[in-house]
């Protein structure tokens, strides 16, 4: 019986998937699969087959995030049903590959929920990422983490803009979660951080198998950091880089910039400052691997969403 | 001071600042960009000014691909073995391009060779500012540590291997050490970071302008740390993967005393792995990227006073005198 009415029903999430290595470099993620590809014993639920899998094995094996492409942005539909076999770029054929084993993305046949491990150079700390703000099961899932983990925090970053959502190896899946920890350098391994990730998969895990052994959620409103402009670094004709992430800036993710504060500092010392018209969150501030998108920091609003309940079907 | 204690040494007539030796250490990488480009602004004047200290600022690594290297570490690629003997097509680029530098800055050991390379370098690890040298005793080195300190913190890194065996860049001029500046991540540029580096070149080159010009630089002691030997990381025996991170309590400890029995690796399982030395040393390159590959989890060093004379430079005469010895020198 549901104590809650219009509580949304979802079927049991039966299988579960948790990826790592999409960014070879990313190490928090690659260890842990690893190391649950050697011994499960720490991820299994009852009524729950969860798969730890490396994604992109060339790009560990070099320690690099991707060999012709970045994997985290191959999924398109395109992509997904190019013909070409070997000729196709590594990525694209990893890609189908793995559309096979865990999709087909969009199809009853998808698995439930993948799990996607990051980790990222900026001062992130923990984060859930959500593509769709109308998935109430991940909603749910993200405050049952945040309230596991109080007093430590876990932010949710929500991107569904348009033109700035991509199309994600968890994308394959029912309910896909990014989880992005940080600041961690690429080709490192800090224990705090792959200790922090690890808790937060220990969680998620024990919200699933609460889900699936008929437990109902209750509605709840979800504080999320939703994605809406892309910010690059000044530039010269050439496409040079000319001025740094602001020392004001720097490692203040999710902090409020307001408009008139530093924004980037020029190599001389001059400083530029942010010249929109309201308060907004940045995230992603001096990520590595985004030079080459032209990105220095990423825009957010915070918004609130209601959760509705939810329980098994 | 009494005129027969301070050591009078050659002019510097050429410094050369390298960045990019490590294609994905961006702070050289933009430092030396900058460098060049004000060169190039700056409008000549009717009567030329002599610049104030000659200087040759090189990009090691002209293919800017932002990956520590393309083959083979550029870093490591300046021993005398690796910069003669036969080429072919199936020659790294890094060992072409290590030539190349060679020949711009050298040759390495000859008479030709510029007087000072500074190679800037950045670290995963914690370690702040420091200069890292071959030599506990090139007093050239050990008093622009000391300006530099005056200014800002900074550590002095003494790796005891000797010319024959030297294998990086800066062993390339009469004198030379590594800039390096830490934390960063590679591919990032922090500024911060750069700032810092920039600072620090600043003040070197003031110092190599100060010392050209005839001031004398009094004696005085500098703590040093002296490489002993690297830690590895706990590896799998079959797969050589790593089975355990850096302690927490190690980690971003660089240069803070490791004592007998002090946390090292925390492995997978929660275990705490300590140190099992005798003698407490100093832990530095703690956690740095590059340096998994190589087998390095964490260097150690000892650390102790050297000190320093008094310096300065030669006059025209001395300069003069020293050269016929040392023409004299090379006909016998």
């Amino acid at each position: 019986m549901s104590f809650y009415s219009n509580s949304a029903r979802f079927n049991e999430a039966r299988r579960v998937a948790v990826f790592g290595g999409t960014h070879g470099n990313e190490m928090s993620g690659v260890t842990l699969v690893n190391l649950w590809m050697k011994n499960s014993a720490e991820i299994q639920r009852k009524g729950v087959e969860t798969k730890p899998f490396i994604t992109n094995p060339k790009a560990v094996d070099t320690c690099t995030r991707y060999v012709d492409m970045d994997l985290n942005r191959a999924f398109t539909p395109e992509n997904l049903s190019a013909p070409g076999g070997d000729d196709l770029p590594y990525e694209v054929q990893r890609a189908q590959e793995i559309n096979r084993m865990f999709g087909p993305k969009g199809s009853p046949e998808a698995y439930d929920v993948i799990f996607d491990l990051h980790n990222t150079t900026s001062n992130m700390g923990c984060t859930l990422i959500l593509e769709s703000s109308k998935d109430h099961f991940n909603l749910q899932m993200m405050t049952y983490i945040k309230k596991a983990i109080a007093p430590d925090t876990c932010l949710v970053l929500l991107n569904e803009h348009p033109l700035l959502k991509y199309s994600t190896t968890r994308s394959v899946a029912k309910h896909p979660v990014g989880l992005e920890v940080g600041p961690q350098p690429q080709g490192v391994l800090r224990s705090n951080i792959f200790e922090a990730m690890r808790v937060i998969i220990k969680h998620a895990l024990d919200f699933i198998q609460l889900f699936n052994e008929g437990m109902e959620f209750p509605p709840c409103t979800v504080e999320v950091f939703q994605v809406s402009e892309r910010i690059d670094y000044p530039r010269d004709a050439n496409g040079n880089i000319i001025a740094m992430v602001h020392p004001s800036l720097q490692d203040c993710d999710w902090e409020p910039l307001n408009p008139g504060d530093p924004m980037f500092q020029t190599f001389d010392g001059k400083t530029i400052h942010y010249q929109g018209s309201s308060t907004i969150y940045p995230t992603f501030i001096n990520e590595a691997a985004y030079y080459e998108k032209q990105q220095a920091f990423v825009i957010t609003r915070r918004e609130t969403l209601v959760a509705s309940a939810i329980r098994k079907a | 001071m009494e005129e027969d204690k301070v050591l009078c040494l050659p002019r510097l007539s050429q410094v050369a600042v390298c960045g990019g030796t490590h294609g994905n250490e961006l702070s050289g990488v933009y430092l030396v960009r900058e460098l060049l480009k004000a060169k190039k602004n700056v409008t000549k004047q009717e009567d030329e000014e002599e610049e104030a200290v000659p200087l040759l600022m090189v990009l090691s690594h002209p293919l800017q691909q932002c990956f520590r290297y393309i083959d083979t570490d550029l870093n490591r690629c300046f021993t005398h073995a690796s910069l003669s003997g036969p080429m072919s097509g199936m020659t790294p680029y890094e060992i072409i391009r290590a030539r190349q530098l060679n020949t711009m800055l050298g040759p390495k050991g000859s008479h030709g060779a510029v007087d000072l390379v500074c190679d800037l370098h950045n670290t995963t690890a914690n370690m702040g500012l420091c200069l890292i040298t071959y030599s506990d005793c090139d007093w050239i080195c050990l008093h622009i540590f000391r300006h530099l300190q005056a200014n800002i913190p900074l550590r002095y890194i003494h790796f005891d291997v000797s010319n024959k065996e030297s294998y990086s860049l800066d062993s390339v001029g009469k004198h030379g050490f590594a800039m390096e500046i830490g934390p960063q991540p590679h591919g990032v540029v922090r500024s911060n970071i750069y700032m810092a580096m920039k600072a620090g070149v600043q003040h070197m080159l003031d110092w190599v302008q100060s010392f050209n010009s005839g001031s004398t630089f009094e004696e005085g002691f500098v703590d040093v740390f002296t490489m002993v030997k690297h830690i590895d990381y706990p590896r799998d025996s079959e797969t050589r993967t790593i089975t355990a991170a850096i302690h927490p309590q190690l980690q971003d400890q660089d240069f803070c005393l490791l004592r007998p029995g002090g946390p090292l690796f925390q492995t997978f399982s929660g275990e705490t792995l300590r140190y099992k030395g005798d003698e407490p040393l100093y832990p530095f390159f703690i956690n740095e990227c590059a340096y998994y590959e190589k087998g390095i989890a964490l260097s150690l060093a000892r650390k102790r006073q050297v000190m320093v004379p008094a310096i300065r430079v030669q006059t025209e005469q001395e300069q003069q005198a020293n050269n016929q010895r040392f023409a004299s020198e090379e006909e016998e």
